[in-house]
């Protein structure tokens, strides 16, 4: 099996195919080319024609480089010394640690057995009240932040991979501007998260290719954390980048596009990789978040589109701040009942309120007269956006609860509130 | 049965493989193709020049060129029989439960388990020795569950067929020999209870198929008295994500007046189905005070799951639903969501390298699309009795857009529409059918002409309601007010319906009558209201009165004050 292959026929794109016997199909196979050793995998079998990806990319291969078949699928290495490790798309090492290569474990691995699924009902905290109180993450879900460029979202999921309450938290970065890069390693580092944490890195100047990879590596990863009983997170930013190089390599294959360039099996692409989400009975549980870009703030754009088909509500992430509106957890009626008994009433009351407050700033805007009620919407809006919807903002839920009762008390009566009386009751601020 | 053929692997892309076979093959045969000790489950689609082009309902890593393929000569089928409610299947008829026991949490490929449950059944043969028989025909019965479950004879036979022995009354196990037939060249066949059909071939067996005019009742106002589905019909949900297509569904399975629901979760999110799994079992079913799940079969291929067997599952379910329907049973399939069967069929048909037509999806996509809903029916079976299948399948349209392959390939085929709208459910309407777009073409609990004059007051009052947008109130006549809240309190207490709610949650056909009833002499009664402010008032107030009716049980013994009140209250000011 160890034959070296030394003709290859075509380079097409990143796609390189050689004439070779016995190989199996996404087997790996190690490519040695001027530029030194790079990996490849078989995504199409013709006869003895292998077509295989070149994950380092096909500028600079010769016809006459070698390609040897490694006989086995693309793997992983798996075991605690991941932690606090940094590594590229295709699993080396992108920190100056070791290269490692104990207990390899396969990626894109078999799909969890429905029946085996449980319901999700335990709650992640993450500090950031938009999440905690409004739209709460529970374990085993997956949720995508729409976002667009320019917008804060790097720095969103680095406080919550630095506040999240989970064992450990797997960031996987696809096309990344360096910068970004150096940001998530710099601010985990000193934060000290860095130690529970594990990335996988492709920025935007790697091969495409390695960035089809970095979903699967993370999530097989996590995945047999969670088997060992970790509670994971996983971060991924930004899977638009992840579709833009599957719809990459797709027309390179000459595959026919389906909508606006993108492969017929995006949905299915995207569904495989979010559907890792799962919480193990008697073990841990993957939970992922995902940063997805919306190409010009359309939310209709294919990707944002199938990935919201696909995950389990989603964040909205505008002007600096996860917007209360459209975004939607939509498990967290699952958890949000167990917290505290005001959470829920709380949690409708203030958006309530905040809903009226900006039919008032509208008015407002279009030159109407404020009412006294108008004046107490806009203080209320004004203190709600700054202590509760700031990306600042970083307090647990409980208290982000009992804000939430003041800002209501310093704003409005009781009665004003439309919330239940047993509740003004016990939570009302008393004078002080 | 002729020795099987064999071929071998010469190709692979994505999930299809292409086979260089020996002696003969027939297309969509079913083959395994043999990686190290594993066996991987195919289906022939193309045979071009003496190559197979199977699709493989397993992920494909790990085949080689020159990998053994065993062609098994049938068609890909599913087993029927007693002990197929309660079940909980992937696409190909795998019980996932017993996968679960046996390779834990994964799902691991190449391991198929037997659909039916090994163990005996109280028989009762209804034919004897002696007697001619033809495909579909009943031997016999067993009680399974709520139901007699009947023993049909294998609707895949030709001709006629001759009993020469069946069982005596007695406990058998399923795949116990229990009758043995012979045709006319003296060439025998052993029959158990558990028979074999081809998915994709529709089972027959029935006098002749009936026009749908039976109303199913869903307990959804909107549905059963604007929207209305027969037994026997189909129609379909398209909406954008978040509009609720799945809600829908489920309480459409819980509450629909049938005797079974096939649930085929297709290409969907695995949570919903753990849902369904975790509660129905717990639900009791009012007609019949049993757990929900002894009339439930769930047909679950998720979208991690590979996509070929998501083409497939749908077609096992339909079949099963026809099996069921040959008992004199009313079934109702809910399919969610045949968008993502249809991109199955635009993968594979990518793959093959067809010409595509619109987005890609392949020029047969409506024949297919139709020859599935096609499935639906009501028929009068040989003995006189009656039964139905009924289709009703979500569609997920790109983008929210319904000008797309999918829906508009459906639309032509079904009998009703039921089109979510974002609009309604950002707004928090449920269900959030769009009541001017969607359309039905069957009849329902109450008679058209009402319901076409009602619905006239709605369009109506959106009219006013748009325009009132561009001139403001101020700018609109009383009596277009008027008109405009008569179409909002119709939205409101009619065509909404609080699922909180146990009592508004699902309505009985009577009380639906009573409330439309209601609801008709308030659209069509005119009302002494001074102006605007007088009219948006005197809605509101009877609004909240009929709503809080809505909420009242016919049983709580403020059921009868509240109509009263509500009916008195609308008396007070309308002009005799």
């Amino acid at each position: 099996m160890q034959k070296v292959y030394t003709k290859i026929e075509s380079i097409v794109g990143n796609v390189i195919t050689v004439r070779a016997e016995g190989v199996r199909n996404n087997d790996l196979a190690e490519i040695t080319t001027s530029r030194g050793k790079g990996y490849a995998n078989v995504i199409k079998l013709d006869g003895d024609k292998v077509s295989l990806q070149v994950f380092q990319g096909a500028m600079g291969v010769s016809t006459g480089d070698s390609v040897r078949f490694l006989g086995v699928p693309m793997r992983v290495s798996f075991s605690d010394n991941l932690l606090g490790r940094i590594f590229d798309g295709s699993g080396h090492p992108r920190d100056n640690g070791p290269e490692l290569s104990e207990n390899m474990v396969e990626i894109g691995g078999p799909s969890v057995n429905p029946a085996r699924r449980i319901m999700p009902k335990k709650m992640i905290r993450t500090g950031i009240p938009m999440i905690d109180v409004f739209n709460t993450l529970v374990e085993s879900q997956k949720l995508p932040i729409f976002s667009v460029s320019g917008e804060p979202y790097n720095e969103l999921l680095a406080r919550i991979a630095m506040q999240a309450e989970v064992d450990i938290i797997v960031l996987g970065g696809m096309g990344l501007k360096y910068d970004d890069y150096l940001f998530f390693r710099d601010t985990l580092e000193k934060s000290g998260a860095i130690s529970r944490t594990i990335m996988f890195v492709h920025t935007a100047s790697d091969p495409t290719v390695e960035c089809t990879l970095v979903p699967d590596l993370s999530l097989a990863v996590a995945e047999r954390f969670a088997l060992q009983g970790k509670k994971v997170l996983v971060l991924l930013t930004d899977m638009t980048n992840f579709c833009d190089a599957l719809k990459e390599t797709a027309i390179t294959m000459e595959q026919v596009p389906s909508n606006r360039g993108y492969p017929g099996d995006l949905y299915s692409s995207l569904a495989s990789r979010y559907e890792k989400a799962v919480s193990f009975e008697g073990a841990g549980s993957v939970t992922i978040l995902a940063v997805t870009t919306m190409p010009g703030d359309d939310v209709t754009h294919p990707v944002p589109d199938n990935t919201g088909y696909i995950t389990e509500g989603q964040y909205y992430l505008r002007y600096g701040h996860i917007e209360p509106f459209g975004s939607l957890s939509r498990l967290k009626q699952n958890v949000n009942k167990d917290t505290r008994d005001d959470h829920r009433s709380l949690m409708d009351g203030m958006i309530k309120l905040y809903s009226a407050y900006k039919d008032s700033l509208e008015k407002r805007s279009m030159g109407f007269m404020m009412s006294d009620w108008d004046e107490k919407l806009l203080a209320y809006g004004e203190a709600f956006e700054s202590r509760m919807m700031d990306l600042k903002v970083n307090i647990p839920l409980e208290e982000a609860l009992d804000e939430g009762w003041r800002i209501l008390a310093e704003c409005f009566e009781p009665t004003e509130t439309g919330l239940r009386s047993d509740l003004i009751e016990r939570y009302w601020p008393k004078e002080s | 049965m002729e020795s099987a053929s064999k071929g071998y692997v010469t190709g692979v892309n994505g999930n299809m493989v292409n086979v260089r076979f020996a002696s003969q093959v027939i297309k969509n045969e079913v083959g395994y193709i043999h990686v190290g000790d594993t066996r991987l489950k195919s289906e022939i689609i193309r045979i071009t020049d003496g190559v197979a082009s199977m699709q493989v309902y397993e992920m494909t890593g790990g085949i080689a060129v020159g990998d053994e393929v065993e062609f098994t000569g049938e068609m890909l089928s599913v087993e029927l029989g007693p002990g197929l409610l309660t079940q909980v299947f992937d696409g190909l008829q795998n019980p996932l439960p017993g996968l679960a026991e046996k390779c834990g949490f994964f799902l691991e490929r190449g391991v198929y388990l037997p659909p039916l449950p090994d163990r005996d059944w109280e028989f009762t043969p209804a034919k004897e020795a002696g007697d001619t028989v033809i495909a579909g025909d009943i031997l016999g019965s067993v009680p399974e569950g709520l139901f007699t479950h009947q023993i049909f004879v294998p609707f895949t036979l030709q001709g006629e067929w001759k009993v020469r022995s069946i069982r005596e009354k007695g406990s058998y196990n399923v795949h116990a020999t229990i009758a043995v037939i012979e045709d006319g060249n003296g060439s025998q066949m052993d029959l158990s209870m558990a028979i074999t059909q081809p998915v994709k071939v529709a089972i027959k067996g029935y006098d002749e198929r009936l026009r749908p005019d039976e109303p199913m009742v869903t307990k959804v106002r909107i549905i059963d008295t604007f929207l209305p589905v027969a037994k026997g019909g189909t129609y379909c949900i398209p909406g954008p994500f978040g509009a609720g297509k799945t809600v829908l569904q489920h309480l459409t399975s819980r509450n629909a007046e049938v005797d079974v629901v096939i649930i085929a979760a297709c290409g969907e999110r695995a949570g919903e189905v753990v849902e369904v799994l975790k509660e129905f079992p717990e639900l009791t079913d009012p007609k019949t005070g049993r757990s929900l799940m002894e009339r439930t079969i769930i047909i679950c291929n998720t979208s991690s799951m590979p996509v070929a067997a998501r083409e497939a599952s749908v077609y096992t379910a339909v079949t099963m639903a026809e099996y069921y329907r040959n008992m004199g049973l009313d079934v109702l399939l809910l399919a969610d969501s045949t968008s993502r069967w249809a991109q199955a069929m635009r993968e594979m048909s990518g793959r093959l390298e067809e010409i595509p037509g619109d987005e890609a999806f392949p020029a047969y996509l409506e024949s297919r699309i139709a020859e599935f809903y096609e499935r639906a029916g009501k028929v009068r079976l040989r003995d006189g009795r009656v039964g139905s299948v009924t289709i009703g399948g979500t569609v997920s349209p790109a983008g929210g857009n319904f000008e797309e392959p999918v829906t508009q390939a459906t639309l032509k085929v079904v009998g009703a529409f039921h089109g979510l709208s974002r609009e309604r459910s950002d707004a928090r309407k449920y269900p959030a059918i769009d009541p001017l777009d969607s359309w039905s073409k069957y009849e329902g609990i109450i008679g058209k002409e009402k319901v076409d004059d009602a619905y006239s007051y709605l369009r109506r009052g959106n009219e006013v309601g748009q325009m009132m947008k561009v001139v403001g109130e101020e700018g609109t006549s009383l009596e277009d007010y008027i008109l405009y809240q008569k179409g909002e309190f119709m939205d409101a207490v009619y065509l909404q319906q609080n699922s909180f709610d146990p009592v508004d949650d699902a309505v009985l056909p009577e009380r639906q009558r009573l409330a439309f009833s209601i609801l008709y002499d308030v659209l069509t009664s005119r009302f002494s209201l001074e102006d605007k402010k007088d009219a948006r008032a005197f809605f509101n107030e009877l609004r909240q009165r009929f709503l809080d009716w809505n909420g009242t049980a016919t049983d709580d013994e403020r059921y009868q004050g509240r109509l009263d009140d509500l009916r008195s209250f609308a008396d007070q000011r309308r002009v005799k």
